[in-house]
Formats: structure tokens, C-alpha cells, sequence
């Protein structure tokens, strides 16, 4: 299934914040996006299911292709680009007062993809795949504000999941986590890696090289170096790689 | 040497004062301080209690079940009660909610999640002048847009004349909860896919409702007091209960009349119905408090 990005700008407001991407993400992979603070990663990945024109001023313009079908020309409406290409946040955010079941069912609830019993197999299937059943399944009508942070990170994932997009995008999802629950995650996107297509941003590099298959390093809205995993870390072609992976800056 | 109490620090010791006389005049500026504010907090107290207690003391033994369940007597007569009064009131108040609530609440919607641009500065501005207006405008409003055209006075043009009044509070409440529903759970509904409309529905109010909540309780608390907008348009009546176009007791316009009369039992019906609308207030407050929370310290 192909997933490319064609000369992509991102703007806020006035300024700049991407400049002419262009890169072909590998399908059922992980790939990391990593760089110093304000190198447009996150932007960039908010633009692949345009959650980035949902920020105030938020523009941006050029090609991002899912099988044949460029997301951002004139007939496609946003909200139907985001059932396919779920995301996930940096700060977990569950429905506090609501429980762990609802949580897991409200984006299939909102689409109305499911009702009544499929929409129970649905949320213990999506939450089997986010490796959270076993820990909550005498409990899913507790109030998910009530779960430690790494399980809420992961029901945000087991939510994702449930209206069974093809493509996921993760935000630096372990930032707000202790290593523990960030173990946890890593595992969880390993074992989703076969069926779904990830792209991670990350300012942890040993995560990056931990959970992906390919990497592109992004400075100042550009995009420097994108290659495997284990190619961009041995062995970078640019300086500026080189110098931020070896902590020179950033 | 000799065991000796030093009178004052050696020079040179960080942790007393240097200068003893403007130490003393700041400790003395300081109590000053906290002590006048304290006597303007206790005679605010003071007059609200005086108040409570005066109007108790010459109404509450006509807080009879007759007081609560029979028409007004006669004036000069002895006995009756305020029940249409009470019946018009929550009638009219019941309207104005039944306006008032919607009005609010989708203008507080509209306020905190689509406003941007000079559109919303200006409904801004208009909610907030009409906190302002003297409530006898309202009723005038209400006067020559129903009263008139209909040669009727209406517990029905009551109600709409509060429920004006009633909008401005129930929309800044609104706005201001729905302004502290945090971004990232309306992030997280839009990464779903869900329209904005939808989100706002089904994820931002359901978090904001308590508040919401708060502030209609509040604004009822207030119209269901209110007497100047009520005298133009329902105008009161000694009669029960009949129809929602029929000129309608209320509780305000029935202690307004009574207090105007030159007869003690009605004077202090007056102070008894006074009493009820005190009741009323409190016990709203009561009822926010606690349902917030209110009265436990949150840590």
C-alpha cells in the first residue's frame, strides 16, 4: 500500500515551518522521524492526516499520496482522511470521566462503524492488539482517568486502533512515560508492525534506533538524510547527521 | 563569661532586622492592613445578617401551609396566601428557562469554539452590555414586541423577558468551562475522525456540563427574582394559575403590591414572601456549592 509525500510546505501563519518534502514512506514499517527541537518533525507528521490545519493559522501545501489518492487534493474532506490515518499524542488523552470501554468505543461510535456486539468484540480485539486486555478486562467500566500513565498511553493506542485505520502516527508517544511503560509501548508497536503502517516522531534516538526499520532526520524544516534504520545510524552521508546523532547539537 | 540575654543581634547577623524602627512600622502598616480589611469583610456580613434577620423576624410566623396553598385575601383582611404567586413564579421562570437556556448555552458555544473574527467580538460585546441594562428595559422590550400587538399581558412575555436577562449569564459560564475543556481532548476526538460539531457534542460539553450546570442554576436563581421586568409584562394576578397568556401572578410583583399597601397583614406577607425568595437563593447557592464540590478543600 503506498504512502508517499510530494513536495510538501508547511506554514504557521507566516512563517515557514517545512520546506519542499519529498520522501516515500515504507508500507507495514516503522519509520522514526527524528531531530532537534523545532525541525518540523511534528508538523510533519500532523500534515500526513491534516491534523496540522487544525492548529490556529495552520497551511500547508504540496502531495501526501495514500494508494493512489493525493489526501490533500481539492475533493477530499479532512475528517475522512483522519478515520484512515489514526494518531497518537504525546500527552496520553483518554476521556477522563469516561470508562475504559467507551473510550475505546467513541471512534467507532462516532463513525458509527459498529454497534451492540461487534462494537464489544471491537473494543477487546482493539485492546488485545494494544496489549492492555489482561490488565483491564474485569475493569472496562472504571473511568479511565483512574489508569497509571502508560496504560492510558495505550488505550489512547487500543482507541486508534479501533477504527481500524491503515496507517497509525505516533507523536513522541513515550515522552510523557517512565521507562517501564515505555518498554511497554516499544513492544506494542513492534507486534503492530507487520499489520500497520507507523510513523514515530521521537527526540529519543536510541528509541528511534530501537523500534524503526527506516529513519529521516528533519533540521529546520528540511529534510536532511532518510535511509534504513541501521544505515542512517552507522553509517550517515551527511554531516549534519552525523552531528546530531553523535550529540554534537540538538 | 557570664550568662547574659544580649539585647540586640551583634552586627553582622543576616537573620535580624537592621533597622529596628522601620521594622516596627511595617509589622504596624502590616496588622493595619490585615485588620481594616477585615472590618469592611465583617460589615458586608453584618448587613446581609441584619437584613436576614429583619425579614425574618417580621414574616416568618405568616410562613403558614395557608400561606403556601390559599389565594390572597382581600387587602385589609386577614389570612390568605401567595399560592398563585408562587405558582406564577415557577411558571415564568420554567419559560424563561425553557428560552433562556438554549439561547445561552448555544451562544456560549458559539462564543468558545467557532469564534473567530470580528463576528464574535461583537456578540461579545453584546452579551456583555446586556449584563448591564436595567432589567425594566427588558420588560419594556417585551412590552411593545408581545404585550402590545397581543392587548394581552402574558406569563408568556414574563418568561421571554427573562429569559433575556438570563442569556448573558448562562453564556459566559458557558464559554469560560468550555474554554477550560483542555485542547488535547478535542484533538484526540478529531484524530478520530469525528466532525467538529460532533466533537463538541459528544466530548467537550460532557466535560464542561458541571459547570454549565452551575451557571444556569445561577441565572435561574437570579430571574426568579427579578420584579421590574415582570411588572410590563405579566403584570401579576390575584387569581390562580390559568393560562400562559393570561396575565400571571408572580412571587416579586406579589411582595412589590403588598409592600405598597397600607395594611400590616399584607406588609408582612410581604416580608414572608421575601423570606421565601431569600430561601431561594441560598439554597441555590447551597446546591452549586455542593455540587461542585465546593466546600472541601481541593488539594
Amino acid at each position: 500500500m503506498a504512502f508517499s509525500v510530494r513536495h510538501l510546505n508547511a506554514w504557521y501563519g507566516k512563517s515557514q515551518a517545512l520546506y519542499d518534502i519529498t520522501l516515500d514512506i515504507q508500507p507495514l514499517r516503522v519509520t522514526a522521524a527524528i531531530g532537534p527541537s523545532g525541525s518540523g518533525k511534528s508538523t510533519f507528521v500532523r500534515c500526513l492526516n491534516r491534523m496540522h490545519e487544525t492548529t490556529v493559522h495552520g497551511r500547508a501545501s504540496g502531495e501526501v499520496i495514500v494508494e493512489d489518492v493525493n489526501i490533500y487534493s481539492p475533493g477530499i474532506q479532512p475528517l475522512y482522511v483522519r478515520r484512515h490515518i489514526g494518531m497518537v499524542f504525546q500527552q496520553p488523552n483518554p476521556l477522563p470521566t469516561q470508562s475504559i470501554f467507551d473510550n475505546v468505543a467513541i471512534g467507532a461510535r462516532l463513525n458509527g462503524v459498529a454497534k451492540g456486539k461487534a462494537l464489544s468484540e471491537l473494543v477487546e480485539q482493539s485492546l488485545h492488539q494494544a496489549a492492555l486486555w489482561n490488565e483491564v478486562k474485569d475493569r472496562l467500566r472504571e473511568q479511565a482517568g483512574q489508569l497509571s500513565g502508560g496504560q492510558q498511553q495505550r488505550l489512547c493506542i487500543a482507541r486508534a486502533l479501533a477504527v481500524q485505520p491503515k496507517i497509525l502516527l505516533m507523536d513522541e508517544p513515550c515522552s510523557a512515560l517512565d521507562p517501564i511503560a515505555t518498554l511497554q509501548v516499544e513492544e506494542l508497536i513492534d507486534h503492530l508492525k507487520g499489520s500497520y503502517t507507523i510513523v514515530i516522531v521521537t527526540h529519543n534516538m536510541q528509541q528511534a534506533a530501537r523500534v524503526s526499520d527506516r529513519t529521516v532526520f528533519f533540521l529546520s524544516g528540511n529534510l536532511i538524510e532518510e535511509g534504513t534504520t541501521e544505515d542512517l545510524f552507522r553509517k550517515p552521508l551527511k554531516q549534519e547527521t552525523e552531528e546530531y546523532i553523535t550529540g554534537r547539537f540538538g | 563569661m557570664s550568662v547574659t540575654t544580649r539585647k540586640a543581634a551583634p552586627i553582622g547577623n543576616p537573620f535580624r532586622p537592621a533597622n529596628q524602627t522601620l521594622n516596627l512600622r511595617r509589622q504596624v502598616v502590616n496588622s493595619a492592613a490585615v485588620v481594616i480589611s477585615a472590618i469592611f469583610a465583617a460589615v458586608g456580613v453584618v448587613f446581609l445578617l441584619y437584613l436576614i434577620i429583619y425579614v425574618y423576624q417580621q414574616g416568618s410566623h405568616f410562613l403558614t401551609l395557608q400561606f403556601f396553598t390559599q389565594a390572597p385575601a382581600a387587602y385589609g383582611e386577614t389570612g390568605g396566601g401567595v399560592q398563585p404567586a408562587i405558582v406564577g413564579s415557577l411558571v415564568i421562570v420554567g419559560l424563561a428557562a425553557l428560552f433562556g437556556i438554549p439561547l445561552g448555552l448555544f451562544t456560549g458555544i458559539y462564543l468558545a469554539e467557532f469564534g473567530r473574527g470580528w463576528l464574535a467580538g461583537v456578540v461579545r460585546f453584546m452579551v456583555d452590555t446586556l449584563t448591564g441594562i436595567p432589567t425594566i428595559i427588558f420588560g419594556l422590550f417585551i412590552w411593545v414586541l408581545i404585550v402590545v400587538p397581543s392587548h394581552s399581558f402574558s406569563a408568556l412575555a414574563g418568561g421571554m423577558a427573562l429569559s433575556i436577562i438570563m442569556i448573558p449569564t448562562v453564556a459566559r459560564a458557558t464559554e469560560e468551562v468550555l474554554r477550560l475543556v483542555p485542547k488535547e481532548l478535542r484533538e484526540a476526538s478529531i484524530a478520530l475522525g469525528a466532525t467538529e460539531s460532533r466533537t463538541i457534542w459528544s466530548v467537550v460539553l460532557p466535560s464542561a456540563i458541571s459547570g454549565i450546570i452551575t451557571g444556569i442554576t445561577l441565572a435561574l436563581a437570579r430571574v426568579a427574582g427579578e420584579t421590574a421586568p415582570l411588572l410590563l409584562t405579566a403584570l401579576g394576578s390575584s387569581f390562580a394559575f390559568k393560562s400562559i397568556l393570561r396575565p400571571t401572578a408572580a412571587l416579586p410583583l406579589q411582595i412589590f403590591n403588598y409592600t405598597l399597601s397600607p395594611y400590616d397583614t399584607q406588609i408582612h406577607q410581604a416580608y414572608a414572601g421575601s423570606l421565601i425568595l431569600i430561601a431561594l437563593v441560598i439554597l441555590a447557592s447551597f446546591a452549586v456549592r455542593w455540587a461542585t464540590g465546593g466546600f472541601k478543600p481541593r488539594d
